[in-house]
């Protein structure tokens, strides 16, 4: 099932990440589950020729381009294709840390519209690292051929993000995304996402763990999302962690010691 | 209706309920976000010809398992009628 930790090789995709959020050129992240024509919409925004193809794992590791909508410049990200941001793979690290630690503007969630279902589960995942979250459901044309039809007003609500249904193929629906794109990177719509409550004895262990771990990694990135991996013995978001307070550079060195 | 088995051993074209998910850790994690959770219907699509792996449609995606793997989930078997 992908790509492991181990067998790509450590830290290699951190450095990559660095685009910088920046306030001049906003930084949009694409996640989806694989085969939702993630890079389909992808390459309809940016207008490039990214590969797209119908097998797992094509983009390992994420590419970039940028798209200039109302005088503004945007810089897009296609993060690989997961069904989960639980990171057992090294997509899924490559996904979770690029939103988590790279903090993008926006995150675009794409999503299929004919099987939305298992496609919520990463949506919801999203949601509990970032604010900023659109849901992207893509595929419509193909939703409506096989009768299915989706409310997307009733979704938003009960998500509490915008969502925005397209059809990446013929085009239908970018334009509006690019505007909420650009409603959330500016502010104009602050999504307000429906987090998962989870059992009393576990929102109080995140009650107690979360104050500590705002004062290690400050208000850049959600505590409480980071008390729940680390409540879910998660190594491995420690590793990046470590990485993040530490500004990399040593402990890096001492892990390819290690290694 | 049949009694509880694992989901490696139903046969092709047939379909099944998930009750449990045995498996432990990371295997555990990656079946529950593949969507296989209690309820879930799942259907057998198609053996490999050397037996293993076995694809299966579950919520709308074909997901090939082991059967190590797919050893550790306990379902009910669902009759044809049942499938829908």
């Amino acid at each position: 099932m992908g790509l492991t930790y181990q067998s790509t090789g450590k830290l290699a995709t951190r450095e990559i990440f660095n685009v910088p959020a920046s306030i001049r050129q906003p930084v949009v992240a694409l996640a989806g589950n694989p085969n939702t024509g993630k890079s389909t919409v992808f390459n309809a925004l940016t207008g490039l020729r990214q590969h797209t193809g119908n097998w797992p794992g094509k983009t390992v590791l994420q590419a970039k381009g940028s798209y200039i909508h109302d005088g503004r410049k945007y810089t897009l990200v296609d993060l690989p294709g997961t069904y989960s941001l639980l990171a057992n793979s090294v997509e899924e690290e490559v996904a979770r840390d690029f939103i988590c630690f790279a903090r993008p503007d926006a995150t675009v969630t794409v999503v299929d519209a004919t099987c939305l279902e298992r496609n919520l589960n990463l949506v919801l995942q999203v949601m509990e690292i970032t604010d900023k979250v659109i849901v992207c459901v893509n595929l419509i044309d193909e939703a409506r051929r096989k009768n299915i039809r989706i409310d997307s007003d009733k979704l938003s609500e009960r998500l509490g993000v915008p969502v925005v249904t397209t059809a990446a193929r013929s085009g239908e629906g970018l334009s509006r995304l690019l505007d909420v794109i650009s409603d959330v990177v500016f502010g104009r719509v602050q999504p307000k996402p429906r987090l998962v409550r989870y059992t009393p004895e576990v929102e109080e262990a995140i009650a107690r763990l979360e104050p500590g771990i705002r004062a290690l990694v400050g208000g850049e990135i959600n505590a409480r999302w980071v008390a729940l991996r680390l409540l879910d013995g998660d190594i491995k978001l420690g590793h990046s962690l470590e990485i993040f307070c530490n500004r990399r550079e040593p402990v890096r060195a001492a892990r390819e010691v290690l290694v | 209706m049949a009694g509880k088995t694992t989901l490696n051993n139903l046969p092709s074209g047939s379909f099944a309920l998930v009750t449990e998910v045995l498996a432990e850790g990371l295997i555990r994690r990656r079946l529950l976000d593949l969507g296989l959770v209690p309820g879930t219907r799942v259907e057998v699509v198609r053996r490999s010809p050397a037996g293993d792996p076995t694809a299966f449609n579950i919520r709308g995606a074909i997901i090939a398992l082991r059967k190590e793997v797919a050893g550790q989930v306990l379902v009910s078997p669902l009759g044809d009628e049942a499938a829908g």
